[in-house]
């Protein structure tokens, strides 16, 4: 079996003439006598998507991209550059560029290390877009339309859209070690418009993973994307105004995790809280939820599209505890912001590309099971709202206030889930939401695979789960009143 | 200098490897084809503290093709603009049109829509700023804001950047175009403490020409104001009231409505504003106008996307929307003439009804200003709108305090029906010139306090 640092070699160092004492040369012009920590990021990357739309698959698309990221850190100062042309004299002149942040003088030479044993593989190597012919790729879409056509004589509009990537990353740091990782990524989406006396509605769904396209064809998982979006889309043609005020809120399981990733998830990033500008900072010890609530930020899952066998600095993933027992206990770290607090990384370390800065980012964020049946949770509220799917949410670190906007809510009356509700925006506040929490469900459910987070414009692929929660006195951002 | 060496001979190389390709798909057998090439290069630094924080140099280049086999289209990008990877790139886009089907609106523009004379806009203007200046320049910034105040305890930084870049595009009908232009920014955010509670907010400037950037103090000032005003905000208890959207924020509503009148939106009826061409969607003193050729301004272009000549109009006059923002597909989709939108809208502008800032806090009377916006919370197709927000609540024309973890919500049709008057305070950072919006009535929810 071929393993991800052959191929890595075999992409980026023998094709370019890049042997170790050339290596060598490019770190001993990057590493200066005060250097943190430096790297030299290779990455190469295929993408290929195919679009229906119409009942036809109109467009196709391919693209690639290829290049190195050169980076050098002096305490809190980093100096990068990055070239899409890999050769000698390219990093020579990128190391030069990015070493310009320190007046130190040269660290004398810097000598290859010895190969260090691979992190335990999260997924195969394997090429997804090579996963199906072309001819499968596109019958699986006139599947997904026919699909979603079949169920509603509603629906108006099918748009489905097929996804492939595949990466190849090497990163060589600051003493020589050459750390190889190749990422598989695929995704399925299907949106619908249905119309009905006149009035139209939307909606979405999909998934996908670190895996081949034939995923989507066991047990037909694209059409049962198709049957979720339809579904979805039909109950928004009978939603009524959402409430406007505080409330109590039962958040179904899966992905309105994107609460735990909003509310707490960003303001645990390491960089935040070293600058002391999170609503978090310095709090950790402190209480920030419900006793007997534990979340997680996991990148070591098989196959999710959260997980890494590393990450984007060669730190194999952990299983990091945020929260234990309602206790904060730790933040997401990359090597920069590790050494600064006197800390490790988590293995947080996450870039967007090679054209990008690494910066502490979530993997796969999620709350433990706890002890209730969810059908108790619902009929332990008198009046409030029951929301099971998000269209997404954002945060501001430091007031630590966070949104997320529902795309399938439903009113809960005396116990019972009653009438389907517009999209509303919930608001609260991180540091004291959890504690709001008074019953977590024994449901977990990870995402479907369909997460990406921004942050300082980067994005970068995720996954949340959560049980079913029920949070007192959230606020819900309806139109109606009284 | 942060600038393209060689800009002409760049510019003459591109156009070259553009022909090379148009001829290689035609070889192939394709029956239109059609490339953009783009490289650019930019600095990057940030100060924190007083310190470098990051000094970054950008490269970018890559190349974006399409061909066309009949009505069959295959697209390819390429990071690497060597010969052999766009051949590559040819190849897979020719592999792609083998497997998509015939489309009968697919295609290049109309040849006789091309822009024939390209009209000097004025928009590469190189600023002569090294790493060492950039850096002294971030610092300046980012020292006004935290001298400020003594609540100003924290920062997230200044930045300086500039960016220069070039674009070729080519297609078979005989179009070659090259452009060129500069963007140059300033920016700070500070964080504030009183108590325990902290808040952050931030400023920028910026333009293709480093002389209209506005004074490193100015914005580090700014920044500061920004910041402390948001300090002890409290909630609000759900009210009905009108709401004061400031010109940096009402730049989203006026993107709203583009996107509810773009040509995917319209052809695919996923938006509330279907059909709406003629209709009175605003205030019959509401007008909005697209100006594509203003010189030296962000927005600015001369071609779009296809190489379609784009010219000035009005976007919606006493009220009435007047046109759509239609690229060659899509406009062949709606049985329409394309409007030059292949690349989205131009610079916009949102024509004032004569209050300056004041008299827009005395005609919101006792309501909410709003000052900042989060999550994304719009359904286009219904128009529901419900976002979180800060801001301030205002009593008789008077800021009383700030707000936050509020939600406003309402419907865009009604939103935009509701318009009450438009401030003379424009912002006029990025392509859409606005002034601040006032709406007669929104939802607000908050916890039962304030």
């Amino acid at each position: 079996m071929t393993q991800a640092m052959d191929l890595a070699r075999a992409v980026f160092l023998e094709p370019h003439g890049l042997d170790g004492d050339k290596l060598e040369q490019v770190l001993s012009r990057l590493v200066a006598s005060d250097t943190t920590l430096a790297d030299l990021y290779f990455q190469s990357a295929r993408y290929e998507a195919w679009g229906l739309e119409e009942g036809i698959v109109k467009s196709g698309s391919y693209s690639i991209e290829q290049g190195v990221g050169v980076r050098t850190v002096c305490g809190e100062k980093t100096g990068f550059a990055y070239t899409d042309e890999i050769s000698l004299p390219a990093l020579m002149d990128s190391a030069t560029a990015a070493r310009a942040i320190s007046r130190a003088g040269q660290s004398g030479s810097i000598r290859m290390a010895a190969q260090v044993p691979a992190a335990s593989a999260r997924y195969g190597i394997d090429d997804p877009l090579k996963s199906l012919s072309e001819q499968d790729k596109i019958e699986l879409l006139h599947r997904i339309d026919a699909r979603a056509r079949a169920i509603s004589p509603h629906v108006q509009q099918v748009m489905a859209n097929l996804m492939a990537a595949h990466e190849i990353i090497l990163v060589v740091d600051e003493q020589g070690h050459l750390r190889a990782d190749v990422r598989p990524m695929v995704r399925t989406n299907v949106s619908v418009i249905v119309e009905r006396n006149g009035q139209t509605e939307s909606a979405m769904a999909g998934g996908g993973g670190r895996f081949d396209l034939d995923w989507f064809l066991n047990g037909d998982k694209a059409l049962q994307f198709a049957d979720e979006a339809v579904r979805k889309a039909l109950i928004n043609l009978d939603a009524q105004a959402a409430p406007a005020g505080s409330m109590t809120v039962v958040l179904g399981s899966g992905w309105p995790g994107v609460l735990l990733h909003e509310a707490i998830g960003h303001g645990l990033e390491g960089d935040f809280n070293r600058k002391g500008t999170s609503a978090f900072s310095g709090r950790i010890g402190e209480q920030v939820a419900t006793k007997g609530i534990t979340v997680v930020d996991d990148g070591t899952l098989e196959q999710r599209r959260g997980s890494l066998t590393m990450d984007d600095e060669g730190t194999p993933t952990n299983c990091t505890t945020l929260i234990e027992d309602g206790v904060l206990r730790g933040y997401m770290m990359d090597r920069q912001n590790a050494a600064l607090m006197n800390t490790h990384s988590t293995g947080n370390g996450r870039r967007q590309s090679y054209a990008h800065l690494t910066m502490p980012r979530m993997t796969n964020t999620y709350m433990l099971a706890g002890p209730h049946d969810p059908q108790e949770i619902i009929a332990s509220v008198d009046k409030g709202i029951y929301a099971v799917n998000f269209s997404g949410g954002q945060v501001d670190i430091t007031s630590g206030k966070f949104v997320f906007s529902t795309s399938e809510a439903y009113l809960i009356e005396n116990g019972k889930v009653t009438r389907p509700l517009k999209n509303a925006t919930l608001i609260g506040n991180g540091p004291d939401v959890l504690t709001r929490v008074s019953m977590v469900g024994n449901d977990l459910a990870l995402d479907d695979g369909i997460g990406v987070c921004g942050k300082d414009g980067q994005s970068v692929p995720v996954g949340v789960g959560q049980p079913t929660l029920r949070v007192d006195g959230l606020t819900v951002g309806g139109t109606a009143t009284g | 200098m942060i600038e393209l060496d060689n800009r002409e001979a760049l510019g003459a190389e591109f156009q070259t490897l553009a022909q090379d390709f148009l001829k290689a798909a035609k070889a192939k057998g394709a029956t239109a084809a059609e490339i953009g090439i783009d490289k650019g290069t930019g600095l990057s630094v940030a100060v924190r503290m007083g310190e470098v924080d990051k000094l970054q140099y950008h490269r970018d280049q890559g190349a974006s093709i399409s061909v066309y086999f009949g009505h069959k289209k295959g697209f390819a990008s390429s990071g690497d603009l060597s010969p052999k990877a766009l051949t590559d790139a040819l190849e897979a886009a020719c592999n792609i049109a083998r497997f998509t089907a015939e489309d009968e609106y697919n295609g290049l523009a109309d040849p006789e829509l091309m822009a024939r004379e390209i009209p000097e806009l004025d928009l590469y203007h190189p600023w002569d700023v090294d790493a060492a200046r950039a850096i002294t320049l971030a610092q300046e910034t980012e020292q006004a804001a935290r001298d400020h105040d003594a609540r100003i305890t924290n920062s997230e930084g200044a930045e300086v950047d500039s960016y220069a870049g070039l674009g070729v595009y080519a297609n078979s009908n005989g179009f070659s175009g090259i452009t060129s232009s500069t963007r140059h920014t300033v920016s700070c955010a500070v964080v504030g403490q009183e108590g325990s509670a902290m808040q952050r907010d931030y400023w920028y400037s910026s333009h293709c020409l480093p002389a209209r950037l506005e004074p490193a103090a100015a914005i580090g000032h700014k920044a500061a104001e920004r910041t402390l005003r948001r300090l002890n905000g409290r909630s609000l208890s759900p009210r009905t009231v009108p709401v004061l959207y400031v010109p940096e924020l009402a730049k989203g509503l006026v993107g709203t409505l583009v996107s509810g009148i773009s040509g995917g939106a319209l052809y695919r009826k996923a938006t509330f504003l279907l059909n709406s061409l003629g209709q009175p969607v605003f205030p019959d003193f509401v007008q909005l106008s697209e100006r594509p050729h203003l010189p030296c301004t962000l927005g600015s272009r001369a071609y779009d996307a296809e190489g379609v000549a784009t010219f000035d109009r009005e976007i919606v006059e006493d009220g009435r929307i007047q046109g759509y923002f239609v690229g060659s597909y899509s406009a062949r989709k709606l049985g329409m003439r394309t409007t030059a939108s292949a690349s989205g809208a131009s610079n916009l502008i949102l024509h004032d009804t004569g209050q300056d800032w004041q008299g827009m806090l005395d005609a919101l009377g006792t309501g909410l200003m709003v000052t900042e916006l989060i999550g994304s919370g719009i359904n286009m197709i219904t128009g529901d709108y419900s976002r979180g927000a800060a801001g301030f609540w205002v009593e008789n024309g008077e800021v009383q305090y700030p707000v936050e973890e509020i939600t406003i919500a309402g419907n865009l049709k009604d939103m935009f029906r509701d318009i009450r008057a438009i401030g003379n305070d424009v912002d006029l950072r990025g392509r859409i010139q606005s002034d601040s919006v006032l709406i007669g009535g929104m939802t607000v929810a908050g916890q039962q306090a304030g």
